[in-house]
């Protein structure tokens, strides 16, 4: 099979991730056709006998960045987003649909690690170099990430969980 | 490397990863969209303007490469126009109107078409919709923008489907042709819009009520139609 062949393999993980990541399909689709065509573009720069995948999730990562200064020019990546209202899904039990929300309130650069993580089931290693970042900004960010879900899902603001500790 | 190396060992983040996998593996399983496929957008342009020859539709070498806007739906953009804004306002405005939703109603559509034509400066079309399940309410005339944002009339198309769910398709004229554009999408408060300029027509084509992934069906319908 040639590159192009495994670059059309992997189109649906690349919309998967692109979903859970853009939130709604259109800009998903946005996403992963951008990404496409830079890939197709750059497909010399990908070295034979690296993940491919890995590289593919990269030209993603850089055309999301890209996307984001380009919708809000001002806005810094770890800022947290404001709540979208989601079109209910009837399949969804109200936890998944809870969790979803959840994860389209986290910063994109938390979001997008949790997503390599937890969904493409990344090791830190592969998400470190995926994203261009060292491993342990990887970690941090995964932990941040991490507890602002767990606040979110328990009801509380971020940072609500700190002060009942205390209280406790 | 260490156990560091195995995020999932981590029984929080093992629960999470089902979460998110039972929320979005559905969507391995959906077919590929054929743009997607392709290596370059612009050989479907062509792939579509050819098909559309073969099926007889006439549609000709400039119209066929045209026809790669349908493809592109853009997430929402930085700059949105300002035309797209007064477009979401209008709609917002006018289709709750019961007694007034238009000021010239489908009854005289040849009187209203030519004569938001003759206020626009440009031949208007009152796209027929009703092929797929959109009949038009009427329209009417409003303050809106011209060249360089000076005060132009422009017009709004008001349609609705049995349901009495409404779609509005908002025209100004004298765009710059150096903006044309694929269709953009835009929200504005809940008001979502697709828009595009065509050949020094901006169009703006909102709704409240319904999905993105229907608006965008009505808005290539309407770009079809425009086209011919």
């Amino acid at each position: 099979m040639n590159d192009a062949d495994s670059i059309v393999e992997l189109i649906p993980r690349l919309r998967r991730y692109a979903r859970a990541l853009a939130g709604d399909r259109i800009a998903a689709d946005d996403l992963v056709q951008d990404t496409l065509e830079r890939a197709w573009s750059k497909l010399h720069l990908y070295r034979r006998g690296t993940d491919l995948r890995a590289w593919l999730f990269t030209v993603m990562h850089n055309v999301y960045v890209n996307q984001l200064r380009a919708l809000r020019p001002t806005a810094p990546l770890d800022e947290e987003m404001p709540e979208l209202a989601q079109p209910l899904r009837e399949t969804d039990t109200l936890v998944l649909r809870d969790l979803d929300t959840a994860i389209r309130r986290l910063p994109p650069d938390q979001r997008e690690v949790l997503l390599l993580v937890a969904l493409e089931e990344m090791s830190y290693d592969e998400a470190a170099g995926t994203l261009g970042i060292p491993i342990g900004t990887v970690m941090s960010r995964l932990a941040r990430a991490r507890e602002k879900l767990r606040a979110m899902l328990s009801g509380l603001p971020p940072g609500g969980s700190k002060q009942l500790k205390i209280v406790k | 490397m260490s156990e560091n190396n195995a995020p999932l060992d981590d029984p929080e983040l093992k629960a999470l990863s089902q979460g998110l996998h039972q929320l979005y593996d559905p969507v391995l399983q959906e077919p590929v969209p054929k743009y997607l496929r392709a290596p370059r957008r612009r050989w479907h342009g062509l792939a579509i303007a050819a098909s559309w020859v073969a099926l007889g539709l006439g549609v000709g070498v400039l119209a066929g490469w045209q026809l790669h806007v349908r493809l592109a739906s853009v997430p929402p953009q930085a700059e949105v126009p300002g035309f797209v804004k007064r477009a979401a306002i209008a709609h917002a405005v006018y289709t709750p109107e019961v007694r007034h939703p238009v000021e010239v109603g489908a009854d005289q559509e040849q009187h209203l078409v030519a004569w938001l034509s003759k206020r626009l400066g440009a031949p208007l079309h009152a796209p027929k919709l009703d092929d797929i399940g959109y009949s038009l309410v009427g329209g009417r005339l409003l303050p809106g923008e011209g060249i360089a944002g000076a005060p132009a009339p422009v017009a709004q198309f008001m349609y609705q489907n049995k349901l009495g769910t409404r779609i509005t398709l908002y025209v100004r004229a004298n765009a710059s042709s150096s903006q044309e554009t694929a269709f953009r999408y835009a929200a504005e408060g809940n008001v979502k819009v697709f828009y595009w300029i065509d050949r020094k027509l901006g169009y703006a084509l909102s709704s409240t009520d319904i999905g993105t992934d229907d608006l965008l069906k009505i808005a290539n319908a309407v770009y079809q139609q425009l086209n011919p």
